[in-house]
């Protein structure tokens, strides 16, 4: 028996928007049934990632198999049979769901689009299931997403998402437009329907808390290229890369005693801009133990068990010094 | 600290409302809070809880058809139903806001030289020059590197965290009492938040400034505030020092809310986050009956004909609007 194809392969993925180097040269690999966290700031590329899995951009080099099927450059016509192999779930369900459509026709348009010429009886039997699956009554599917609240669109749009079984579910940033009581809900019915159904992950966001929650790995992107890569427990207990170990310190824990003991490592404010990132590691222009070889040379990716860290002070064990912990003068090149 | 000064900000049974065409809509409903100087007061709720509003409503932002009553008392100074222009001098001067977007706030074809240095030529009758001097002073106290190359930048060159420490360097250039800021880290990512919350604690650390911080992150509360006001469909619901309450919280809104956000170390294999059924009410339909009520798995008769007051729970300074605390509920338990 062949091993089964992973839900996810990119390889060397880049898009370039004109002059915007938005991603540029990411690879990444969602085993079948894994939760992969993509965590960045704003501007970093992550929402681009998961355009382009979906393929609602094209992208200018390299490629994405999503269950074995290389994906990246086919003919909408061909696209078409794989398309309920991967869905999206967008930030803001006010913007992704169609004000003029039913939630019934909302939900059902996968399987409309997949022709899988199911009859109307069959389309409302499944609709109907897939809204109480996500938490809606089945009347819900008689109403407009105006009528809804925040959370209940939300449950709309995994509904449609997921009515087709897609092995691959592109979640981008779908709790940071809810209130943290909606949150909770949308958190527990993403991690419950990953349990029972089984679905390969790619969640994109910058909350960190939420990473820790639902994500079995995670990777880290900053300025369009991938820092980071590693399981939940090792990204969170020993971060490698300067830019990891700062991000964890920078987001302030609900917990007054404890993040009174924290320290944040503060970085400049001045993210560089994409159209002309900084040479060697994109990272060294914040980063507080920059050297003069991080300006020339590009970090190579160390490896650290079935992840990575980019960045020359890590060495060959994975190890590496803390920014956290660490006096930047003590660091010499 | 807050028990022995005068407080420089009192608000006293504050109520806001708006007409509608489908009638009038309470927005806040009779909220008190008291701001000592050099505090910093973290006011926390969701959307449409009424936070914001209770922050325009102190120096008299909000739009002429807001109906106000109450008082808001500036170190004894009333504003509501102030005169334009006292209110006009109170602002700058004696408070100063930040919102989120500071890209909306800033003027895109001014300097940000000139947009702070206009503060200070209005408000304190500064030449053009000796203005220009003083902002890039402000710059370099809100920690904006070659300040006094920055200072000619507009806007747009700013990245977004810079814009805010601009906004925070207008805001207090004339040394004004109180700050409210407004969400001012929502738009803004980790690790520039983690900069602009030590800017804001810095200026009360070395100036004394109270603050007054909005927000729903219960990490930003956890971080900066000293005491917190936490708000539900427009009433107050908890205030508490921040310590006691994260520790123990007693109004079953706050605890539902602690217990919503994912706690370090916590992952879904093995643990549930606490959800919170059901939806925020229309804004004061219930006003003889705990907002909550409806929400609230301690709730009883009592609670949805009678509104409970803010009163205090296991210590005089933390107080709770619920008829059955957390802690009561712990004893009726153990029973």
């Amino acid at each position: 028996m062949t091993p089964q194809p992973n839900a996810l392969e990119i390889e060397d993925l880049v898009m370039h928007f004109g002059p915007v180097r938005a991603v540029d040269g990411v690879s990444l690999t969602i085993p079948r049934g894994r939760v992969t966290a993509l965590v960045g700031e704003s501007g970093s590329g992550k929402s681009t990632v998961g355009r382009c899995v979906v393929r609602l951009v094209e992208p200018t080099a390299g490629t994405v198999q999503i269950a074995g099927t290389d994906v990246t450059h086919l003919s909408r016509r061909r696209l078409r049979p794989h398309r309920g192999a991967v869905s999206i779930v967008f930030q803001d369900p006010a913007a992704s769901l169609d004000p003029r459509m039913l939630v019934g026709e909302i939900v059902a348009e996968p399987l409309r689009l997949a022709g899988k010429g199911f009859s109307r009886r069959e389309r409302e039997a499944r609709v109907a299931g897939q809204l109480e699956r996500v938490g809606l009554r089945a009347e819900v599917a008689r109403r407009y997403p105006h009528e809804l609240s925040g959370g209940q669109r939300q449950r709309v749009s995994i509904a449609r998402a997921l009515i087709s079984e897609p092995m691959l579910l592109i979640a981008d940033e779908p709790t940071s437009a809810l209130d943290v009581s909606v949150q909770a809900s949308v958190l527990n019915l993403l991690a419950d329907l990953q349990r029972d159904i089984g679905f390969a992950c790619l969640f994109i966001t910058h909350d960190l808390s939420a990473v820790e929650y639902l994500a079995d790995d995670i990777a880290v992107m900053y300025l369009g290229q991938l820092v980071e890569k590693g399981t939940r427990e090792r990204i969170f207990a020993r971060p490698a890369h300067p830019y990891t170990q700062a991000l964890l310190s920078a987001a302030p824990v609900a917990d007054p005693v404890r993040q009174r003991q924290r320290q944040p490592v503060l970085l400049g404010d001045d993210l560089p801009s994409a159209l002309d990132p900084p040479s060697g590691c994109r990272f060294r222009t914040r980063c507080p133990l920059a050297f003069d070889r991080c300006a020339t040379e590009v970090p190579a990716q160390t490896p650290i068990g079935d992840g990575m860290a980019a960045c020359h002070l890590v060495q060959p064990d994975g190890t590496g010094p803390d920014v956290r912990t660490t006096d930047p003068s003590e660091v010499l090149s | 600290m807050s028990t022995v000064s005068a407080p420089v900000l009192e608000i006293r049974d504050l109520s806001v409302s708006f007409p509608t065409e489908t009638g009038t809509v309470s927005a806040v409903d009779g909220v008190s809070l008291d701001l000592a100087p050099g505090e910093i007061v973290g006011m926390v709720g969701e959307s449409g809880c009424g936070k914001s509003v209770t922050a325009m409503s102190i120096a008299g932002l909000l739009p002429g058809s807001a109906r106000i009553t109450g008082s808001v008392r500036l170190n004894g100074t009333e504003l509501v139903g102030a005169r334009e222009s006292a209110l006009r001098r109170v602002r700058g001067q004696e408070i100063a806001y930040i919102f989120q977007e500071p890209m909306t706030s800033l003027n895109p074809v001014l300097t940000v030289g000139r947009q702070i240095g206009e503060v200070l030529q209005v408000h304190e009758r500064m030449s053009r020059r000796a203005a220009r001097a003083r902002a890039v002073e402000l710059l370099t106290r809100v920690g904006i590197p070659s300040a006094a190359v920055r200072v000619d930048a507009y806007p747009h060159q700013l990245s977004g965290g810079m814009r805010q420490r601009v906004m925070i360097a207008m805001a207090v250039a004339c040394g004004p009492k109180v700050l409210v800021a407004d969400e001012p880290t929502t738009a803004l990512d980790v690790t520039v938040q983690a900069g602009i919350l030590q800017v804001l604690r810095d200026l009360r650390d070395r100036l004394g400034t109270s603050v007054l911080i909005i927000t729903h992150d219960l990490g930003v509360i956890a971080d900066i505030a000293d005491r917190v006001v936490v708000m539900y469909a427009g009433r107050v619901v908890e205030r508490a020092p921040v310590d006691d309450l994260f520790a123990h919280p007693q109004h079953h809104y706050t605890a539902g809310l602690l217990s919503a956000s994912p706690q370090p170390g916590r992952h879904a294999g093995t643990d549930r986050l606490t959800e919170i059924p059901g939806l925020v009410p229309v804004l004061s339909s219930q006003p003889d009956a705990c907002t909550f009520a409806d929400r609230c798995p301690a709730a009883d008769a009592r609670c949805r004909d009678s509104a409970p007051p803010l009163e205090g729970h296991g210590g005089t300074d933390h107080l709770a609007a619920c008829w059955h605390p957390c802690s009561m509920a712990h004893q009726e338990a153990n029973r």
